[in-house]
């Protein structure tokens, strides 16, 4: 099997992996960060949503080997360096963003994606940002107060 | 001032941090050592004989560990039934077997056929591609009145029909109502189809089973709402396992909103391969197979008529519908249209006569059962649709109408003429707050901008009652449910005052390890900091019912209220000891036991120690140890109600509804945890606008599934909704559970969808519009408005 190599959470790892498997697989079975969700198979939910290279991307979107030397950010590294909750994950703690928390880790991936290119963005920017993740716990209100107030704690 | 602790306040939820962070433990996280991964083979065909199954080849494939067929199921049980419905004859429903895997026939896409065991899942796909299964296709049934035409395909070969049952409610009134809805001033009748939806909680179902030959012992992970009820149906039911041999997780859930009450196959199937292999055995669902195997939701076809009388008060409700249970009864499927929708057929409302009829049937479809309110949705579709049709047909307005036939705050006790008593309620109230948050009264100022942009804008209202706290066992035991709806809790004292709760009740997202602790922590002064709490393992909790029917709190929390008092009765005896002075005078707050009308006091954390080392204890009299457990099974339902008021703006050109504002206002009794409430109003809501507008199950004629994926089945996105106002301070607390709690999980989901509709319908008036079916899509309110002109 060919082998990858990439840096997840600024961690080097290498692995050997079939030419079918897909990053979220990679992420999930073979380096063990179950954070990363699989909700669906036909890359609509955005449960699997990591950052490659710094832009948002759902992780069964892509096969393990093309991230190959790529810098990859998933959930598990989106805390602070003392293990405390980030901005925006301390947002949808603080305004209920969250209930089942399966949707959650792409959510605040793909939260994170919209707040890097738009530090002020509009209730309409957020939604139409976010509609690539699905949620069916939340109807999406609490999410939106959520991504609204890290937006203003980070501006 | 809100408060900061205990009952009312709004803690931030524990369980958040380990969903943020990735550190959720979700079945499919789990990987047992040595694990095999099972994929199953599934009918593509709506029905059909299988001539032969041919899996040589497929063995000789690398990795395959064991192929299995219904041949190896044979002797072994069904998936059961949890509901018998008695059809207004007096004769039980037709049941049918539900093997684990088919055998001989199969009745629905997505059907498992064959289950392919090996060591990795891309392994087991492979030889599944290589697996030869010869079926012979036989014309399928769809369309439930063509299912029961004369002639029409059987479903099963060994039933008389595809009819499940037929019932009437109450069947004593059925001629009065016949006579009142003849002789009525006037009728408006409503014909209408409650979608088909597939509940689509975000984590799809997994199953690994476990056996332990050393000890025969099995242990099933599961993404269930209800472990136990997975260990008596499947222990007893399917595989024979006696409960002290068979344990059932279900750790953390993402989701369920009814589809993971039930029992299934694959449950059944990993259990009962991990011991034909002596190794575990995996199974993850995929979104496309989640489709095809979840069971379904609503699914009714009905006529209903209202009858008024010359002064617009309601004399009657009659209904005639056609419930969809597939190919197979699921778990709870003959209840879903009967009990849990016939009795709500009152609604908010006077009506004297009421009769319900439901003929349930079997098609060549995926099961359907519970989905978020289950047949309380489908009641209130109905009725609130029918009544803001007569409003219409009257020239009246559609609240007042409402209003003039409210059950009136001193009826209560009301006993409806469909079998349920309300304890409580004030809809009068709940209508007033709806006018005021939702600002009814500058409706028509935004109607004139919206016209101004070329858009119709439209107001629907809706006020709905739901029967929740499921359920009283001696009641449902009388309905034809197979198990008890109580729940369990047991209080644990740790020596140093911490608590750990076993509660039955199980939390998928509804927050329980928040606002549970907020309970205790109200009825003994601590901090919720020092109490937690433990759900989901048979292997630690008592034997509990679990999550569905908005009932944790209004059961599992009073089973949990009484476990702590008990415990607190015992501790003020051993503080009564230590204080050396009466029982009867010990009063416990903040955390402190004081003697009435003294300075003498000892603290919670000193009378736990003394439990636990009991040195100077009434040892004779009373036994050491803090640990109590209570079952609480209620005396009535619970009856949640709520105002709700939609605004769209119609597209004339293009059909598309833009949903504009949604405001609710509920009436949940008490409130333990307001932020939690409101999340569970602003989930259900999304869900009803979903089914109102965007979400749709649909079957070709050949019975295939069409919406078989995300590309087809429109979920609601960030994009396609409103924020919501949502208010519950019109509070009528529960009169006979503890906390006077009503539940929340439910209201939104059985709200909204005839408020949307009906503001959809408002917004067409002008052209003669008097009915859109769900969902209502931009071809279909298109298509209406083409047809009008």
């Amino acid at each position: 099997m060919p082998s990858v190599t990439m840096t997840v959470n600024g961690r080097a790892v290498t692995g050997e992996v079939e030419g079918r498997t897909l990053l979220s697989q990679f992420l999930r079975d073979d380096l063990k960060l179950t954070g990363t969700h699989i909700g669906c198979d036909t890359s609509q939910c955005g449960a699997c949503t990591v950052h490659v290279n710094g832009a948002a991307v759902k992780g069964c979107t892509m096969l393990a080997l093309e991230a190959d030397g790529a810098e990859v950010k998933t959930i598990e590294g989106m805390a602070n360096p003392d293990g405390s909750l980030g901005v925006i994950q301390a947002a949808f703690q603080e305004h209920h963003g969250l209930q089942c928390g399966f949707c959650t880790p792409g959510m605040v991936m793909a939260a994170a994606d919209l707040l890097a290119g738009n530090a002020n963005p509009t209730e309409a920017e957020i939604r139409k940002h976010l509609e690539g993740n699905i949620c069916r716990c939340t109807g999406y209100h609490n999410i939106v107060k959520s991504v609204q107030a890290a937006a203003a704690q980070l501006g | 001032m809100p408060k900061d602790h205990g009952i009312g306040a709004s803690p931030k939820r524990r369980e958040d941090v380990r969903f943020l962070t990735g550190n959720g433990k979700y079945t499919d996280d789990i990987n047992a050592p040595n694990q095999t991964y099972v994929y199953f083979v599934r009918s593509d065909v709506a029905h059909g004989t299988i001539n032969k199954i041919d899996t040589s080849d497929a063995e000789k494939m690398p990795g395959v560990v064991r192929i299995f067929t219904g041949a190896d199921f044979e002797g072994v049980g069904g998936v059961p039934c949890g509901w018998q419905v008695t059809d207004r004859f007096g004769e039980p429903m037709q049941e049918p077997a539900h093997p684990v895997l088919a055998q001989g026939k199969v009745r629905h896409v997505g059907d498992p056929i064959v289950a392919v065991v090996a060591e990795t899942l891309e392994q087991a796909r492979d030889a599944a591609e290589v697996l030869e299964v010869d079926i012979t296709e036989l014309p399928a049934v769809i369309d439930m009145k063509e299912a029961l035409k004369e002639g029409a395909p059987k479903v099963h070969d060994d039933l008389t029909s595809n009819l499940c049952y037929d019932w009437g409610f109450v069947e004593e009134n059925r001629e009065a109502v016949d006579e009142a809805i003849k002789n009525a001033a006037h009728v408006t009748t409503l014909e209408l189809r409650n979608n088909r939806l597939v509940a689509n909680p975000m984590e799809p179902r997994v199953a690994i089973g476990e056996y332990d030959a050393s000890n025969d012992e099995y242990t099933l992970y599961t993404t269930s709402q209800n472990p136990h009820v997975i260990r008596l149906l499947m222990g007893a039911f399917v595989l024979g396992i006696p409960e002290h041999k068979l344990r059932v997780v279900s750790p953390d859930v993402g989701g369920g909103f009814g589809t993971k009450i039930f029992h299934y196959a694959e449950e059944a199937f990993c259990t009962f391969a991990a011991k034909a292999i002596n190794r575990p055995v995996k199974w993850t669902s995929s979104r496309s197979e989640a489709f095809m195997s979840d069971a379904h939701g609503r699914d009714h076809v009905t006529k209903i008529e209202l009858a008024l009388d010359k002064d617009n008060n309601f004399l009657a409700v009659r209904t005639d519908t056609y419930a969809n249970m597939g190919a197979y009864l699921s778990t709870f499927a003959p209840s879903v249209p009967t009990w849990l929708h016939g009795t709500l057929m009152a609604g908010n409302y006077t009506t004297p006569l009421i009769y319900v009829n439901v003929k349930a049937v079997f098609t060549n479809t995926v099961p359907v059962d519970a989905y978020r309110g289950a047949g309380r949705p489908e009641a209130s579709f109905q009725l609130e649709r029918v009544i803001d049709k007569a409003a219409r047909e009257l020239g009246v307005d559609p609240i007042a109408l409402r209003r003039q036939n409210f059950i009136k705050p001193d009826q209560f006790p009301y006993a409806t003429p469909v079998a349920v008593e309300y304890d409580t309620g004030n809809y009068d109230a709940t209508m007033d707050k709806i006018e005021e948050i939702a600002d009814l009264a500058g409706f028509e100022a935004r109607k004139a901008e919206s016209a101004k942009n070329g858009k119709l804008r439209g107001l629907g209202i809706a006020h709905y009652i739901e029967a929740c706290g499921i359920a009283p066992s001696n009641l449902v035991g009388q309905l034809g449910a197979r198990a008890g709806l109580y729940e369990s809790a047991t209080v644990r004292v740790n020596a140093t005052g911490s608590i750990s709760v076993m509660t039955g009740s199980h939390s998928h997202g509804q927050g329980h390890e928040t606002a549970f602790p907020q309970v205790i922590a109200e009825m003994i002064g601590i901090d919720e900091s020092q109490i937690d709490i433990v759900h989901g393992d048979t292997a630690k909790i008592p034997m509990g019912m679990g999550t569905y029917g908005s009932r944790s709190l209004a059961v599992g929390g009073s089973a949990m209220v009484k476990a702590a008092e008990k415990v607190i009765a015992k501790a003020k005896k051993i503080a009564a000891h230590l204080l050396e002075a009466g029982e009867d005078d010990i009063e416990l707050a903040n955390g402190e036991f004081t003697v009435a009308g003294t300075d003498k006091s000892v603290a919670w954390g000193d009378v736990t120690l003394a439990a636990y080392v009991p040195h100077n204890y009434p040892l004779e009299d009373l036994e050491p140890g803090l640990e109590e457990t209570a079952f609480y099974d209620p005396a009535n339902f619970t009856y949640p109600s709520g105002a709700y008021a939609c605004e769209v703006e119609v597209d004339p050109e293009t059909g598309k509804v833009e949903v504009c504002s949604f405001a609710a206002a509920d009436d949940f009794g008490n409130i333990i945890n307001p932020m939690i409430v409101d999340g569970q109003v602003h989930g259900g809501i999304a869900q009803g606008i979903g089914q109102a507008l965007l979400e749709n199950c649909v079957y070709d004629s050949d019975g295939q599934l069409l919406s078989g994926s995300y590309m087809d089945y429109t979920m609601p996105r960030a994009d396609d909704l409103p924020n919501y106002t949502v208010d519950h301070s019109c509070q009528t607390p529960c009169t006979h559970n503890p906390l006077g709690v009503k539940g929340c999980g439910e209201a939104g989901a059985i709200g909204s969808p005839p408020a949307v509709i009906n503001a959809v319908v408002d917004a067409l008036s002008d052209y003669g519009i008097t009915h859109i079916d769900m969902p209502a899509t931009p071809a279909r309110v298109w298509e209406a408005i083409q047809a009008a002109k």
